[in-house]
């Protein structure tokens, strides 16, 4: 029998379905596991031992009753920003503390029916503003691989679950790369589907023109089982697409030959760190060792404005969205002001952390009068040429292939003083979020910093609604490779 | 560009966010220096290009004007710090 804790989702399946094990088994051993390293991790908020204990019973009664499902009885964690009714959903922010919201995101009910065990809410920066997890109101989550350093973010809760065998898949929110960077980071599989493909109801707003939920999963293969679940149409959110689900396992094995990649110049820019650049070169050539037919140098020359693109438009949209925290209808609420408007002001003010505050600020002056124009609407259609410019790539690439981060985990504290240095993190991975596209984080080697290995993270981005086509890649490039079977030094 | 402290100080009345001396101070530094990393933008050309708000092609997205069940109105101000008789209740806005 092999580790428990180690196991994909579809080999749990295959060991449930084989009565090898039950999910009550899986889920005690993913509690287990988090009861004897989540001290040192922190990946969790919120651990819910008893709904978990009694979702897996329920899961191996309908497998004993004749169910069978790839997810039926299989642990997960959700990331702190989507609702679960009855379960505190915290936002990592003290504004959400104690909030327990009256229904289900959509999302977290299709993974229920599913007959998903969810072990309990991850931790994440603030709002899911941040690159490094370090913004949660409640403490740093810590990188499995090294306990010095960040696990990334925003997700960085939910991707340190996975990498440590807390949770044998999790769920993040990816809005400029918050499920993508982690996943680099942690050496996990994290994906962010097409925008529109998966629906953000009971998905806490940031900005709502670039949020998305994905998956992280330990291969593949079972990226691409979660996607079926999660994806589809839904009519409690208006920006959901309504088009067709394929089965994503489809074209899994179908393999790269023939398939054109691409390789944006502007992703492997000379200051990239060396061994990050290594990595990604032998992933390069692995994948034309496989029949790819690899192009480097593709333009995407408006790439180093999408930085200012997506750190004008998602602020301007959170400033929007964070308007309902005003102590009044729910969350933290200071009440011994002057009057209604101090109580509002103090509210925000003790209830936001420094960043949500900064990004609040950021947007509301973008879209102030006198600078909407400058600003807001530049933005905007600087948003339309870059869209153009993928557009362009995808004419001729099938995919396109580069790095997800500049550089592998930091170390914690490294970047907290310094907002733009930590949002230069990111820069490989909004442009994906700003044109709408599905991307991918696969695993693509380690780099040694000290007596540490970090993992380094590939990046495949795809045309809109074709995540089969970067799963396909993803998992035929994960074949030559076993990086998946190296676990941290927890 | 560089902003200075009234305009931080209007901006966080803007944004209803009170702010301590020493986090005006931070932000005012902190969001001068971002600013002035988005002067990049002067320098892509945007003459007749139409803005993108979000990318998919779905406008004007009807719902069927179908009757449901709301949330239970005891459920949702149970959330609330303030209530009166099924009412959010505030305090005075002109007092």
């Amino acid at each position: 029998m092999p580790e428990l804790t180690s196991l994909t989702a579809h080999a749990a399946a295959a060991l449930l379905r084989a009565r090898e094990v039950s999910s009550r088994e899986l889920t005690e051993a993913a509690l287990e596991r988090i009861g004897a390293v989540d001290g040192r991790v922190h990946a969790f908020l919120t651990v819910t031992a008893e709904n978990a204990l009694a979702q897996a019973d329920a899961a191996d009664q309908r497998r004993a009753a004749g169910e069978d499902g790839e997810l039926l009885g299989v642990p997960v964690a959700l990331k702190d920003v989507l609702i679960t009714d009855g379960v505190r959903t915290t936002c990592g922010s003290k504004m959400l503390e104690h909030f327990v919201a009256p229904y289900r995101g959509t999302v977290v009910g299709k993974l229920f029916d599913a007959g998903a065990v969810m072990v309990g809410k991850t931790n994440m920066d603030e709002f899911a503003m941040g690159s490094s997890t370090e913004n949660s109101a409640y403490g740093a989550t810590h990188n499995p691989w090294d306990l010095q350093r960040v696990p990334g973010g925003s997700s960085g809760g939910s991707a340190a679950a996975v990498a440590a065998g807390e949770a044998v898949y999790a769920l993040g929110s990816d809005t400029g790369g918050s499920i993508r960077q982690p996943a680099a980071l942690c050496g996990v599989v994290g994906m962010k589907p097409t925008y529109g493909r998966v629906s953000r109801f009971g998905l806490v707003a940031f900005a709502s023109s670039l949020d998305q939920i994905g998956p992280f999963t330990r291969d593949v293969r079972d990226t691409a089982l979660v996607l079926n679940a999660i994806c589809g149409h839904d009519a409690c959110d208006a920006t959901s697409a309504p088009v067709a689900v394929p089965d994503f396992t489809a074209q899994l094995e179908a393999g790269v030959r023939g398939l054109r990649i691409g390789v944006p110049k502007e992703y492997l820019p000379p200051d990239l760190d060396a061994g990050v650049r290594g990595c990604v070169d032998d992933a390069l050539a692995a994948l034309e060792a496989q029949g790819a037919h690899i192009e480097r140098d593709v333009p995407l020359p408006s790439t180093g404005a999408a930085l200012a693109v997506y750190y004008i438009i998602a602020p301007s949209e959170a400033s929007a969205n964070l308007a309902r925290y005003d102590g009044v209808k729910y969350g933290f609420a200071y009440q011994e002001g002057a009057g209604m408007w101090d109580n509002m002001e103090k509210t925000r003010g003790m209830g936001f952390g420094a960043e949500v505050k900064r990004r609040i600020m950021l947007g509301t002056y973008a879209l102030s009068s006198g600078y909407y124009d400058a600003y807001y609407l530049k933005a905007q259609k600087v948003r339309t040429v870059i869209r153009r410019e993928f557009d362009a790539a995808f004419a001729q690439y099938d995919a396109l292939v580069a790095p997800v981060t500049p550089t592998p985990a930091f170390k914690i504290g490294e970047k907290a003083d310094d907002p733009y240095a930590m949002y230069l993190n990111d820069v490989f991975t909004l442009p994906v979020n700003i044109a709408g596209l599905p991307g991918i984080s696969v695993p693509c080697g380690f780099v040694a910093a000290g007596a540490s290995e970090l993992p380094v993270g590939l990046q495949i981005i795809g045309k809109p609604f074709d995540e089969g086509t970067v799963l396909r890649v993803a998992r035929a490039y994960e074949q030559t490779a076993d990086w998946s079977s190296r676990t941290p030094p927890l | 560009m560089s902003i200075d402290r009234e305009t931080v100080l209007h901006i966080a009345k803007l944004a209803r966010i009170a702010l301590t001396d020493d986090e005006i101070e931070l932000f005012r530094s902190q969001l001068s220096d971002i600013l002035g990393h988005f002067d990049v933008l002067d320098g892509i050309d945007t003459d007749g290009i139409e803005p993108t708000a979000q990318i998919l092609p779905l406008e004007n997205v009807f719902a069927p004007d179908v009757s449901r069940p709301s949330l239970p109105q005891a459920e949702v101000l149970k959330l609330a710090p303030l209530t009166d008789d099924g009412y959010l209740r505030v305090r005075a806005v002109l007092e």
